[in-house]
């Protein structure tokens, strides 16, 4: 599963000068590096472990349009239709797949809710068909019985995100890039970044794409790590039609400080559930906490009690880089003039990361943007505290 | 003469004592192929004792039933795959 490094090894004898060091080989970095590189710059990408190893192979690989705000929305959608133009070339075992998300409400309440959200997204012309009980028990027979109704989201799609990564580090190494693996940065500069061998590699701007790890090189960025559970199933072909998502989880995504955890199951091209959610802060041990993970299981099979019986064979844990406002850092890093930041993507960098790349991209080439740039810039973030 | 139950593999009645494990009575029966890996390979009980999980089997409606961990109950329908 290990990118094979060894061809593409930096040493210390190249004195090359890159265009473009992108920091982390996250999906968010690779999506940058092969942004850069498609647009004809000399890029390296510099990656501690190995590409996707990260919080991008810990997510579920959600590709959601989210309607939290208008920022969130404009974010996930353009990002959504990106994923849907890669997906014809990506690699059959990113196993992108479009099944759809499917909302689901409990209660009245969450019904009404519902109904919101289908007329926010008909207001901005994405999909999004309701649901009432018999339709949710038609879609998914096995959905408890009892529940409301729901909100399906056909452009929804779900994707294998180390894969994926690992497809855009490939491609973009084929074009030219220069990976640089088991390497960190350590310290960085408006043309230069140090690596944790002392090595200094120059460079016309720097991307800080290392997640949970960004503040270390950016000093004054206020990304928490938010810790998740995951489960996943043997396999149950034709269990599960559709990403499926309680309403509540947006209590859950929302809630500052509690522990929380919310109904999420994807199906998997192999057959597989994965099964989610969980979110805490103030934790920064990766161990799987048997208290949290009860919970999420007990939550999923309220919802589908035929899991109870289903197997699961690998439970994980990882780190969402969270932002106080819920929005990603995508622009120039204040105090310098050529570090800009890709991070803080919460739960959703898989979904977010393309658009990130695009946007990104656009801004250092001096490209227009299909959407606006202004409520990533991470100079929000910095007045807020200075 | 010990208790007999009955059980019914793959649509073929099948009796064996009672207390019997499913993937012991298959394998009476001279069943060898329990399950098909995702690669397409033929599959046998291994171990016996539920950690090699090659056993696997559809017991009552349930996939990835470890047959060597589940005693052969009366009308029980097994499936192999």
């Amino acid at each position: 599963m290990a990118l094979r490094a060894s061809p593409h090894l930096y040493t210390q004898t190249d004195t090359e000068h890159f265009d473009a060091v992108v920091a982390g080989g996250g999906i968010v970095g690779t999506a940058c590096a092969s942004e850069l590189v498609r647009a004809g710059l000399r890029v390296a990408l510099i990656e501690p472990s190995v590409i996707g190893g990260g919080a991008t192979a810990a997510g579920m690989g959600h590709l959601a349009v989210m309607d939290d705000s208008e920022a969130q929305f404009a974010l996930t959608r353009y990002s959504q239709l990106l994923w849907k133009e890669l997906a014809f070339r990506l690699s059959p075992d990113a196993e992108y797949f479009p099944c759809g998300a499917l909302w689901v409400a409990a209660d009245d309440r969450e019904m009404a809710e519902v109904e919101r959200k289908q007329g926010f997204y008909q207001a901005r012309e994405v999909p999004a068909k309701t649901l009432d009980r018999r339709a949710l028990e038609a879609a998914e027979p096995n959905l408890r019985e009892g529940l409301s109704g729901g909100l399906l989201l056909p452009d929804d799609a779900v994707v294998y995100p180390p894969c994926a990564a690992r497809f855009l580090a490939e491609e973009a190494i084929a074009s030219g890039m220069q990976l640089i693996e088991g390497r960190s940065v350590t310290e960085l500069s408006d043309t230069a970044v140090q690596l944790d061998d002392g090595t200094s590699i120059a460079s016309a701007l720097t991307i800080v794409a290392t997640g949970i790890m960004a503040a270390r090189l950016t000093p004054g960025l206020r990304i928490q790590p938010r810790k998740g559970h995951l489960a996943i199933t043997d396999r149950y072909p034709a269990f599960l039609g559709h990403q499926l998502i309680e309403l509540g989880y947006l209590k859950s995504a929302h809630s500052l400080d509690s522990d929380s955890v919310a109904f999420n199951a994807q199906p998997r091209r192999t057959g597989q559930i994965l099964i989610g959610s969980s979110r805490q802060y103030g934790t920064h041990s990766p161990d799987v906490e048997p208290h949290m993970l009860e919970a999420m299981l007990r939550r999923a099979v309220e919802y589908m009690p035929a899991l109870a019986d289903f197997r699961v064979i690998r439970c994980w844990t990882g780190f969402r880089a969270a932002t106080p406002d819920k929005l990603p850092l995508i622009g120039p890093c204040p105090g310098f003039r050529n570090v800009f930041l890709a991070t803080g993507h919460e739960g959703l960098g898989i979904s977010t990361s393309l658009a990130t790349a695009r946007l990104l991209a656009d801004l250092i080439l001096g490209r227009a943007s299909v959407i606006p740039l202004d409520p990533y810039l991470p100079e929000r973030e910095f007045a807020l505290h200075a | 003469m010990p208790d007999m139950v009955n059980i019914v593999v793959n649509g073929q009645p099948v009796s064996v004592p009672s207390g019997t494990t499913v993937a012991v009575a298959l394998l009476i029966g001279g069943v060898t192929h329990f399950r098909t890996s995702v690669a397409g390979e033929p599959r046998s009980p291994v171990c016996g004792m539920g950690t090699c999980f090659e056993c696997r089997l559809t017991i009552d409606g349930l996939p990835h039933s470890r047959s060597c961990q589940i005693q052969c109950a009366e009308a029980m329908e097994v499936v192999t795959s």
